[in-house]
């Protein structure tokens, strides 16, 4: 849309972003993460290779989030004849651009455009792994999947159940959404509701922090496991946070989290994209004080999580604190401090401490201050270790 | 026990269960007042579901294809000139169609220079009406300042249309202390409470069934307190949200309680990048109202006194045998990008945009109306211009300009009060905030940390 002279003239260009909450002039911990020196992304091949993950010897590329997921789903095509891909907008190439050029590469009957109702996506996806196929649907925004609830909770998640002796189930059945706040979605781009979904037993909940992780879970929730999984994408890393990411297929275990750096005094247990918040505030306090060293966990799985690796993390350091987006109440972090209650509550020397976002809804002028950050990470940790 | 048994004993329980048992049941043979039976000798069917099909013998399928489309309505050509000589001109005084003039205008101003301002990072999303102005104010033009809205969020045009003033689009765009929605909603989100139009809510659809209760209390309201005019709800929707469930869920609530509401249809061709060809098959939104039994007609959307007019029948229609649904199917082409975060040439031709842009628009169609009339020419259409310009960027910058709302908006409305949890969460919210001052901007807010309290 070309703009007339006269009101280009009258607006001046400022040169900062005045809407979104930019980082205060003296921040010292609420920096913007550096995505490009952070030690979570693989900015090199060789440090591909050390991790167990990943396939030996493999070539890689530098793809963000959305490229790798792209790429995920375009080895998943490849692999399949019963692999599919559909949500609104997929054809083009999604709104995120995940579906990038695939329906050219594999055609209108697997890769298309839904009517724009999210009830029926998440409907039709489950009669066709129940027929055999591998549906991958997309819902645009984690925010609007709530009419395909109904589907997600007393469909899916019962299939198996339900269908008992039949042996009948919908696994392979993956249902992909963007989820998580950028800093200026409000009320209804910004929403991660995992919890609710790991309220439901029968779904598996998965959240990538990264795009080489993002590709393996994704492979395996299509292939490895016979369960529906909800597969959430933090659209905040769709862009910024770029790594080398194998070329080709390999998939990573759901359910297994991943200690991401050792630690001895405190464990921090998160998921997604708040991990580069952690990771930032453990570096600002391990230099603040001196000595000590803070473990570090990808739950990677939500639910069914994987309670052990935790467990045993924490009867090591005696101290956690539980961080993630979404609201605190009746959240992931209710069930991990529980959980740590039962599991370590002789090796506890401070209670568990929950960092989340506050009991209320993301109001877009209040999002920084609502949603974890650095500096209440950081706070959350001194606290613990010096209780 | 065997299952016959089982079976005996269940149907017992029912006969002798409390609901069973009425007074029409109990007598001879009496029928309720709306049973349905088969006449011997009928020729047409009788059955509860569909009163009055005559039986055939010829088997044969309906196609939506083989019935002709359902025409559109218009009343005034590209040219600006009445299509149908031989009916008076549309019933507006020459000052009102320049009011509306002057609406959709002032919207689409607002559109480009709001849209330059995204561009330019000031503020964080936009999304503009061009091509459909003409829906919105010639729909909006026809209700009563007392009848309620229901919106989307490509109908900034009604809010102008109803008294929205620029300082309050301003105040919602800038999320500054002027904003009604206390600046908790992306910008379009607009909301006013007299006369009322209910906040935008970004999730699709789900105002439309809304739309049916809310006029169903209205017909409540009303059928109690006689002396009061009577009020319709107008909800507006795309037709890409007419797909969801809830709009149908809508439809049908509202024919079978017989809600005062009128659902229209702003039909764009584009759901993103979703084209109509792959978001249904039918003939458009309006064949399905046909469907669930509710007076549908469909019209041009670019033709500000088509839409008027059928809004005008529909809110009467609304009215009237104690009140029923009407849809509007209002056609028109979406010239703009989905919206700012859209770049629409990923997914159609620029051309075939430029081609719609030249040869139809809701006001350069009124303008020639108007100026066929001689109520316009180009000097009027400069200087309006110019001074409407001026009194956006003049609105722009003071809103800019203005503090957002103190912090604890951030908390409150959640519940009527607040929680002792939300208490709690502010206090802590206001230590971290006094324990590391350097980590946080806290001028942009009315009162600082303070706003907390």
């Amino acid at each position: 849309m070309s703009l007339p002279r006269s009101s280009r003239s009258l607006i001046p260009r400022v040169s900062r972003r005045c809407y979104s909450s930019a980082p205060s002039p003296r921040a010292k911990l609420n920096l913007p993460i550096d995505y490009k020196s952070t030690p979570l992304l693989h900015h090199t091949p060789s440090s591909l290779s050390s991790v167990p993950d990943f396939p030996a010897a493999a070539t890689s590329k530098r793809l963000n989030l959305f490229q790798a997921i792209n790429s995920a789903l375009r080895t998943a095509l490849s692999t399949s004849d019963k692999v599919m891909l559909f949500g609104e907008d997929v054809a083009f190439g999604g709104v995120f651009r995940c579906s990038m050029d695939l329906q050219t590469e594999f055609g209108s009957e697997r890769v298309f455009n839904t009517p724009l109702t999210e009830q029926g996506i998440a409907g039709f996806a489950i009669g066709a792994a129940a027929e055999g196929m591998k549906p991958v649907a997309e819902i645009q925004f984690a925010d609007y999947v709530f009419p395909a609830f109904d589907q997600i909770v007393n469909e899916a998640a019962k299939f198996r159940y339900r269908e008992g002796g039949t042996g009948i189930n919908v696994g392979g059945l993956v249902v992909r959404m963007p989820c998580g706040a950028v800093g200026h979605g409000a009320l209804y781009h910004s929403q991660s509701p995992e919890a609710l979904f790991a309220h439901v037993p029968g779904v598996r909940v998965v959240m990538p922090r990264s795009p080489a992780q993002a590709k393996g879970l994704l492979l395996s929730s299509i292939f490895e496991h016979n369960d529906p999984v909800i597969f959430m994408e933090p659209k905040i890393l769709y862009r910024a946070a770029v790594e080398h990411v194998p070329n080709e297929y390999y998939t990573i275990p759901l359910s297994k989290a991943e200690v991401i750096k050792p630690g001895k005094d405190l464990t921090i247990i998160s998921y997604g994209q708040p991990l580069y918040l952690c990771s930032s505030a453990i570096s600002a306090i391990e230099k603040t004080m001196k000595g000590v060293s803070i473990e570090l966990i990808d739950l990677r799985t939500i639910y069914p999580w994987d309670r052990q690796t935790v467990i045993d993390s924490v009867r090591k350091t005696g101290r956690a604190v539980v961080v993630h987006e979404s609201m605190i109440n009746y959240g992931v972090g209710a069930e991990v401090a529980a959980t740590l209650q039962e599991g370590a509550f002789l090796r506890l020397e401070a209670p568990v401490k929950r960092v989340a976002g506050w009991s209320t809804h993301t109001g877009l002028s209040y999002e920084q201050f609502i949603l974890p950050d650095v500096a209440r990470i950081y706070d959350a940790i001194k606290q613990t270790l010096e209780y | 026990m065997s299952s016959r048994a089982l079976l005996l004993r269940s149907w017992r329980a029912t006969r002798s269960s409390p609901r069973a048992v009425t007074p029409l049941l109990t007598g001879s043979a009496r029928r309720w007042g709306s049973s349905i039976s088969q006449r011997p000798g009928s020729d047409r069917v009788l059955f509860p579901g569909a009163v009055n099909s005559k039986f055939t013998t010829e088997m044969s399928f309906l196609k939506g294809s083989d019935l002709p489309a359902i025409p559109t309505y218009r009343v005034i050509d590209s040219d600006g000139e009445l299509v149908d000589k031989s009916r008076g001109p549309p019933d507006v005084s020459d000052e009102e169609v320049l009011t509306w003039y002057k609406n959709m205008l002032t919207v689409s101003i607002m559109d480009v220079v709001m849209f330059e301002a995204q561009r330019q990072g000031r503020l964080s999303f936009y999304m503009v009406s061009a091509g459909e102005e003409g829906i919105a104010v010639g729909s909006a033009a026809a209700l009563t300042p007392d009848d309620v809205v229901f919106a989307q969020y490509r109908e900034a045009a009604v809010f102008q249309q109803r008294g929205f003033t620029l300082k309050n689009f301003m105040g919602q765009l800038f999320a500054n202390c002027n904003d009604t929605g206390k600046g908790r909603n992306m910008p379009v989100h607009y909301g006013q409470n007299y006369p009322r139009m209910h906040t935008i809510s970004s999730p699709l659809a789900t105002q439309i069934p809304q739309a049916a209760g809310a006029a169903y209390a209205l017909k409540m309201q009303d059928l109690q307190d006689p002396n009061r005019e009577r009020r319709i709800v107008a909800c507006y929707f795309g037709e890409g949200a007419a797909s969801e469930g809830d709009f149908h869920a809508a439809l049908n609530i509202a024919a079978t309680r017989s809600c005062p509401v009128v659902f229209i249809c702003r039909n764009n061709g584009f759901a993103i990048s979703t084209p109509t060809l792959e978001q249904y098959r039918g003939d458009g939104i309006a064949s399905r109202g046909v469907g669930y039994g509710i007076d549908t007609i469909r019209v041009d959307g670019n033709d500000v006194f088509a839409v008027n007019e059928a809004m005008k029948e529909a809110r009467r229609r609304a009215l009237s045998d104690g009140g029923r649904p009407v849809l509007i199917e209002a056609m028109s082409y979406r010239v703009s990008h989905h919206s700012t975060s859209d770049d629409s040439f990923a997914y159609r031709a620029r051309v075939e945009v430029e081609d719609w842009k030249r040869r139809d628009n809701p006001i350069i169609r009124l303008r020639k109306w108007l100026e066929n009339k001689g109520l316009w020419n180009e000097d009027l259409e400069q200087e309006t211009r110019d001074s409407m310009r001026k009194a956006v960027l003049k609105e722009f910058s003071e809103a800019e300009r203005e503090k957002k709302p103190p912090l604890r908006e951030a908390f409150t409305d959640v519940y009527e009060e607040l929680t002792e949890e939300a208490k709690a969460q502010m206090k802590e919210l206001k230590r971290i905030l006094e324990t590391y001052p350097d980590e946080y901007d806290l001028r942009p807010y009315k009162d600082g940390a303070k706003g907390l309290d």
